[in-house]
C-alpha cells in the first residue's frame, strides 16, 4: 500500500473513532500535576526567550517557527 | 512547603478549578527587570528591559514591556570599510489578553526604533483549548512595517539617509498536545512574506578587480524585493521520573532566496532543593547560502541580485548555554507572592564556510577568495529578577 493511501486510511480510522466517541481525552485533569510543574513550561521566561530569538534572527538566515513576535533590524 | 513546587501546585489547583468550570486561565501577575550583555565579533551590546503583566480580572490581562539595546563596536565587514558603530535600539510592546471560555484572544503592538531603522508590528493571536484540554490550537497573524535608513555620517554625528520601506506579514499555526501525564509535544508552522527594501545597507559585495591594490573592489548589494519563508518546528518535552525535564526540538526552514536551515536543540532542566532550577542546553544550527550570495563575484554587475551579507552565507553555529534560577521570598513580601532571580550564560560559535575574513592582514596580501574563513565566538550574559504578585 502506498504511503499516502496508508495515511489517508489512518486518518479516516482516527476521525471515525473520535466521532463515534471511541477516542476520549486520555489524561485526566487530576493527572496533570507533573505537566503543571514550572520545569515543564515551554517558555518560563518570555523576556529572555524574546531576547535570544532576536540575537539569533539578527545573525542567521532562518526566522520564525518559534511563535514569538519581535521587531528591529540588528543590521550592524 | 512554601517553595517553587508548592507554589506551582497551588497554581495548578487554581488552574484545574478554572478548567473544571470550563474556562481558560490567564498566567500570574508578574514583573521582570532584565539585563543582557552580548559580546562577540567585535560588537558589544548591552540590553536593559522591564516587563509588567497584570490581570485586571479573571478574563482580562495587560502586558507591557520596554527594551533598550546599546550597541558599540564594529562587525567584521564594517571594520573592512573603516567605520565603527554606536547605536541604540528601543523597543516598546503592549499586549492585551482576553479569555472567553476556552479561547484566549491576544492583541498586541510592538514598536522598535533605531536612529536608522523604525519598525511597527501589530499582532493578533487566538488560542483554543479542546479535546478535554489535551490540545491547544493557536493561530496568529502579524504585520510589520519597516522604514530602513543608513547612517552616512559618523557614529557620533549621524546623518541618516532613508532608503525605503519594507513590509512583512507573518502567519502562525501551532498545536500543543498532551501526550501522556509525563509528556507534552508541540508543532508550529510559520509562514512569513516580505516585500520592499530588504537589503542590509551596511554590507557590500566584493568582486575581482585586478586594477585594485587588494585585487578586489567593493560595491552595493542588490536584493530581491520579495521573500517568502516557511519554518516548521516540532518539539517534545518529557518529565523524568526523578523530577527533571528533558526537551528536544527540531526546526526546518526554507525560503525563496534559497536558504535552507536546520536547527536542533536539546534542553535539560533539573531543580534542586525546591529553591533552584538549573538548566543546560545545546543548540546546533546550520544553513546553506542564498542563491544570490557570493564571497567574491567575478565582476560588478555579474548577476541581477548580488549579496555578501554574512547572514546569508553558509554557516554552522553551535550554542551551549546554562541557566540558574533561584526562588526567594517564599513567604511573600507586601504585594509580592514570591520572586525569582536568574542568571543565564550562553556561548555561541559562528563558523562560516563561504564568508571570508577580509580584514587587513598586512604583507603579504592574501589573494581574493583565499583569505581565512570567518568565524567568531559570542558570549551572552542575561541577568534578571522576576516578581510574581
Amino acid at each position: 500500500m502506498r504511503p499516502l493511501r496508508r495515511y489517508c486510511l489512518l486518518g479516516v480510522v482516527l476521525t471515525s473513532a473520535g466521532c463515534s466517541g471511541g477516542l476520549q481525552p486520555w489524561v485526566k485533569p487530576y493527572e496533570r500535576d507533573r505537566l503543571a510543574d514550572p520545569i515543564m513550561s515551554w517558555d518560563r521566561d518570555a523576556i529572555s526567550s524574546a531576547y535570544i530569538e532576536h540575537v539569533q534572527e539578527s545573525r542567521e538566515g532562518a526566522r520564525g517557527g518559534t511563535g514569538s513576535a519581535g521587531g528591529g533590524c540588528g543590521c550592524n | 512547603m512554601p517553595t517553587l513546587r508548592a507554589l506551582s501546585l497551588i497554581a495548578l489547583a487554581g488552574a484545574l478549578l478554572g478548567r473544571t468550570a470550563g474556562a481558560d486561565v490567564l498566567p500570574d501577575n508578574r514583573a521582570d527587570l532584565f539585563y543582557s550583555r552580548y559580546s562577540g565579533g567585535g560588537m558589544e551590546i548591552q540590553g536593559y528591559s522591564a516587563l509588567v503583566r497584570e490581570k485586571f480580572s479573571d478574563t482580562f490581562a495587560v502586558e507591557a514591556s520596554y527594551f533598550v539595546d546599546k550597541v558599540s563596536g564594529a562587525s567584521v565587514d564594517v571594520l573592512s570599510q573603516a567605520s565603527v558603530i554606536k547605536d541604540e535600539r528601543k523597543q516598546k510592546n503592549l499586549t492585551v489578553n482576553w479569555v472567553h471560555d476556552k479561547t484566549t484572544y491576544t492583541v498586541g503592538y510592538t514598536e522598535s526604533r533605531e536612529r536608522d531603522y523604525i519598525s511597527y508590528t501589530p499582532h493578533f493571536a487566538l488560542s483554543q483549548d479542546m479535546f478535554g484540554d489535551l490540545t491547544t490550537v493557536t493561530v496568529g497573524y502579524s504585520r510589520t512595517r519597516d522604514i530602513v535608513g543608513e547612517n552616512d555620517g559618523t557614529a557620533d554625528v549621524p546623518v541618516i539617509a532613508w532608503l525605503g520601506h519594507a513590509e512583512s506579514r507573518a502567519y502562525d499555526l501551532g498545536v500543543s498536545q498532551i501526550i501522556t501525564r509525563n509528556m507534552i509535544a508541540g508543532l508550529t508552522l510559520d509562514v512569513i512574506t516580505d516585500n520592499g527594501y530588504l537589503a542590509n545597507p551596511y554590507r557590500s559585495i566584493r568582486y575581482y578587480d585586478p586594477a585594485s591594490a587588494k585585487g578586489y573592489g567593493l560595491g552595493s548589494q542588490v536584493y530581491p524585493d520579495t521573500r517568502t519563508s516557511t519554518a516548521v518546528e516540532g518539539r517534545i518535552k518529557y518529565y523524568l521520573p526523578y523530577r527533571a525535564a528533558a526537551a528536544l526540538s527540531y526546526r526546518y526552514y526554507r525560503d525563496t532566496w534559497g536558504i535552507v536551515g536546520r536547527t536542533i536543540e536539546i534542553d535539560y532542566t533539573q531543580p534542586f532543593a525546591n529553591l533552584w532550577i538549573l538548566e543546560g542546553r545545546v543548540r546546533l544550527y546550520s544553513q546553506g547560502h542564498a542563491v544570490f550570495y557570493s564571497d567574491v563575484f567575478p565582476y560588478a554587475g555579474y548577476q541581477n541580485f548580488e549579496a555578501r551579507d554574512q547572514d546569508l552565507a553558509a554557516q554552522k553555529n553551535t550554542t551551549i548555554g546554562a541557566k540558574a534560577t533561584y526562588a526567594f521570598l517564599p513567604e511573600g513580601w507586601k504585594v509580592f507572592k514570591r520572586g525569582t532571580a536568574t542568571i543565564d550564560v550562553s556561548r555561541i560559535q559562528f563558523k562560516y564556510s563561504d564568508f571570508r575574513d577580509i580584514r587587513d592582514y598586512g604583507e603579504p596580501q592574501y589573494a581574493p577568495g583565499e583569505e581565512p574563513l570567518y568565524h567568531f565566538d559570542a558570549t551572552i550574559y542575561q541577568l534578571y529578577m522576576s516578581m510574581f504578585f
